[in-house]
């Protein structure tokens, strides 16, 4: 094997720039990039529903807690994965940008002159003339220039040439789609440096104002103002929601509406709006989705002295598409500490393979059931509690229970009564703001037009020639393509622009005949 | 005229048209078996072998063209059935009172619809009688996995799908649907032909009933070329739907991520068409992953990912 010879350092560097911008080094990290981002959508993803991740990992602990080191759940923001886009991204500058300085020379810079030998060219036309060289061209050029090509006339004499190209956008298409990919690049970037995001859950008739504490998540990028949100408020005033009935995607929904009034800051009138999935409300740079719904029923708790300790509407979260809702009741003024863990079933079933479910996500036949449980709550141990969970293991459980509405149980332990009043529904709303996203949808408008015009417009070239053959005074008509893949379509619309140049000649009778058939 | 009667009809519609296209599957077959031999092409190589000598190779292609009676019965049963199926979409339809795009049966029989348009159409301007018999059989096997697999009765729609953004946004992506199928039949023919013409035999059944691997590279190029920049459009406008529907533009959704994924390979095979090397059987076999990629987002991403596009309507 032959020795390579040794490399300087600017030699080696230019190397790895010439190998990161090569054509293969692109295809290569484009598969990648699609290689990289299937595990996404095998794998639960944090972005997406991070307590799924939770409970993966938990589910399978020998290999969970690797593919968690690895990224495997936020692929989209790993180190691997970033590495393969901005590879990538480094590629398409590295091959793009030198090119818009050799596009923007070639636009400004004249057709070359005709080859000598035209008749080498694949589709070339011959005829005979009597006219005077620089007639025939004029007539050429004139009728070149007529349909937008770009023409140069060749120097003055009895054997000259027009030359002529058309279709410099396909190049300025295929620039301008692949910079207007790098500006898409640096509006999601925007999005993710300003932007923020969160959800919150509102129960029927209770309020939301846009401030962090309010927020069930909430996330904003690295220079986002978390104090200086904008300063509104609503108020979810009904909620409604239909379900499919028929049998066909019995339980399926139908309609979601929540009837809302908001103030765009608190000194400002009220106003009111419908919010749906499609139709989200607009307030203060922000906009606020409809993204989810649920039921929260309505508890009271009395002591074992008949004196009401607890009365509320609890979010439960729903588990399946019908609605089978989990959650939690804290009463923090007992004394001992009472907690429920309750089931919601808004069409109540049970059955011995599922236990307590719901069979339809409508409040046809509610009912609730639950475990009682006494003891420490954990609320003062200063640690965050979920409001969703109770942890049991420093209480004791009293009973089981099932409520329908109106209905009241009495604790076994005669520490009190648990009365199901009814319920509320709640709806979620993610509040988010990117101030990225028009800046994103000018440029991948741009890059769609890029593409396009790369994709169909034809660059070719066109020249016209005349000389003295044998005493003959011939004009000659050829025509290359200037793309490096073309097929017999594309030829063909060579032969339609040789056409037109023919055409216009034979209307200007400066044609006498074809060579071939003179001879 | 009540709605079960026009439910029904369409149902008849689509089973017409599958009937007509089984019909037009047998011309297709026909015409393929009963092809006449043309007289032969010459070829010839030039080699250079060891020594630096010139080895010249004559090779004699005989091209065995398709029966065109039997092809030309074909494309007009190929006709009647999308006419079928077009009316038993627009029924549908008319039906459900609003584009016939809510579920998966829906979105089968459109796509089939689709498929077989984008090849008629084509064939007006190209001939591609050859074709035929690779178009209609993923159009029958799409419809029949709609009839039987995803018939679904719903008539209304979710409420993320209430958006005059369900018609565009699937409108193109069903036309991709078709553009991308026909370029996964024409990339694969090229494979075959290829190796044909690379054993210098090209008396293989198939491959003498097919035009030459170039023609076919380049039919595969210029269904891509209109389809790709239809597909960026397609997944734009869902990032827009997506954007007012569920708050953010892009999220990874799974069906979001094959949609991507189905970009950058189609990408891949653009940048192959003009790399060196690759622009033969390479690109064609990108063709290939490209369609396997939205067939995957199409029916995988549907069945086997939760997604927040799981509108199948399947098993419910």
């Amino acid at each position: 094997m032959s020795q390579l010879p040794p490399l300087s350092n600017t030699g080696f560097l230019r190397w790895i720039w010439r190998q990161l911008t090569s054509m293969k080094t692109a295809l290569v990290l484009l598969f990648l990039l699609a290689l990289a981002s299937v595990p996404g959508s095998i794998y639960p993803q944090r972005g997406v529903d991070p307590i799924k991740v939770r409970d993966y990992i938990a589910n399978n602990p020998s290999w969970g807690p690797t593919l968690d080191r690895f990224g495997f759940f936020e692929v989209y923001s790993s180190p691997w994965f970033s590495a393969i886009y901005l590879l990538l991204f480094i590629s398409l500058i590295g091959c793009v940008v030198p090119r818009v300085g050799v596009h923007f020379r070639a636009m400004r810079s004249a057709p070359p002159a005709a080859p000598k030998l035209l008749d080498r060219l694949a589709g070339t036309r011959t005829f005979t003339t009597d006219k005077d060289p620089a007639e025939v061209l004029n007539v050429a050029a004139n009728a070149l220039r007529q349909r937008k090509w770009r023409v140069v006339m060749g120097p003055q004499g009895a054997a000259s040439w027009v030359a002529a190209e058309k279709g410099y956008l396909r190049e300025t298409g295929n620039l301008v789609f692949h910079l207007a990919l790098l500006f898409v690049l640096v509006a999601i970037a925007i999005g993710g440096l300003f932007g923020w995001k969160g959800n919150v859950i509102v129960r029927e008739g209770s309020s939301f104002s846009d401030t962090l504490t309010q927020y069930d998540a909430w996330g904003g990028g690295r220079y986002t103002d978390a104090q200086d949100l904008p300063p509104f408020s609503f108020t979810l005033d009904k909620f409604t929601v239909d379900f499919e009935r028929g049998v066909a995607q019995r339980g399926a929904p139908r309609a979601f509406e929540a009837e809302m009034s908001y103030k765009t800051d608190p000194s400002a009138p009220s106003q009111r709006a419908l919010v749906e999935v499609n139709e989200p409300l607009v307030i203060g740079g922000a906009k606020v989705f409809l993204v989810g719904h649920g039921y929260a029923p309505i508890v009271t708790v009395t002591d074992k002295f008949g004196v009401q300790i607890f009365n509320d509407a609890v979010p439960f979260l729903p588990q399946d598409g019908m609605f089978t809702s989990t959650g939690v009741v804290k009463i923090p003024d007992s004394t001992p500490r009472l907690g429920l863990q309750a089931l919601f079933l808004p069409t109540a079933a049970l059955d011995e393979i599922r236990g307590p479910h719901s069979t339809f996500p409508g409040p046809d036949d509610p009912a609730l059931f639950m475990s009682a449980w006494k003891g420490d709550l954990g609320l003062d141990s200063g640690t965050p509690q979920s409001v969703y969970r109770i942890v049991t293991d420093k209480m004791s459980k009293i009973g089981l229970g099932q409520l329908k509405i109106g209905e009241s149980w009495k604790l076994p332990d005669g520490s009190g009564t648990v009365t199901f009043v009814g319920f509320k529904r709640w709806a979620s709303f993610q509040i988010a703001s990117d101030p990225g996203k028009e800046l994103a949808l000018v440029f991948v408008t741009l890059s769609i037009l890029g593409l396009s015009l790369s994709l169909f417009i034809r660059r070719r070239r066109v020249w016209v020639k005349v000389a003295t053959l044998d005493g003959v005074t011939v004009i000659q008509l050829a025509g290359i393509m200037r793309t490096s893949t073309f097929d017999d379509e594309d030829i063909g619309a060579l032969s339609e622009d040789l056409d037109g140049v023919e055409q216009a000649l034979m209307a200007a009778e400066v044609i006498r005949g074809n060579l071939e058939e003179e001879r | 005229m009540s709605p079960e009667s026009l439910a029904r009809m369409s149902n008849m519609a689509i089973y017409s048209s599958m009937l007509v296209l089984v019909g037009a599957m047998f011309a297709f077959a026909a015409s393929f078996a009963g092809g006449r031999r043309k007289p032969a092409d010459v070829v010839v190589t030039t080699e250079v072998g060891a020594g630096g000598t010139a080895v010249i190779t004559r090779t004699e292609l005989s091209v065995v063209e398709p029966g065109r009676r039997a092809a030309n019965i074909g494309i007009s049963l190929s006709w009647l059935a999308f006419a079928l199926l077009l009316a038993g979409v627009v029924l549908r339809g008319i039906w459900a009172e609003r584009a016939p795009w809510g579920n998966m049966y829906e979105f089968s029989i459109t796509a089939a619809l689709s498929v077989l348009g984008v090849y008629l159409l084509a064939n007006t301007r190209v001939d591609l009688r050859w074709l035929g018999l690779f178009v209609v059989i993923p159009v029958l096997l799409t419809l029949g996995v709609a009839v039987t697999v995803l018939y679904t009765e719903a008539a209304q729609l979710v409420p993320a799908l209430k958006s005059y953004w369900l018609v565009i946004h699937v409108f193109a992506a069903i036309v991709c649907a078709g553009a991308f199928t026909l370029a996964a039949a024409t990339a694969g023919l090229s494979l075959v032909r290829d190796r044909a013409e690379k054993r210098g035999n090209v008396e293989g059944f198939l491959s003498a009933r097919i035009p030459d691997a170039e023609r076919l590279r380049a039919l595969t190029n210029k269904t891509l070329a209109f389809a790709f920049p239809l597909w960026t459009f397609a997944v734009v406008a869902g990032a827009i739907w997506a954007e007012n529907a569920w708050g953010r533009y892009w999220g990874w959704d799974p069906k979001e991520t094959w949609a991507f994924i189905t970009w950058v390979v189609y990408a891949a095979y653009l940048h192959a068409r003009s790399t060196a090397g690759w622009r033969g059987n390479k690109a064609s076999i990108i063709a290939i992953a490209g369609w396997a990629a939205f067939l995957m987002n199409y029916f995988g991403v549907n069945f086997l990912a939760s997604s927040l596009h799981s509108y199948a309507g399947v098993g419910s």
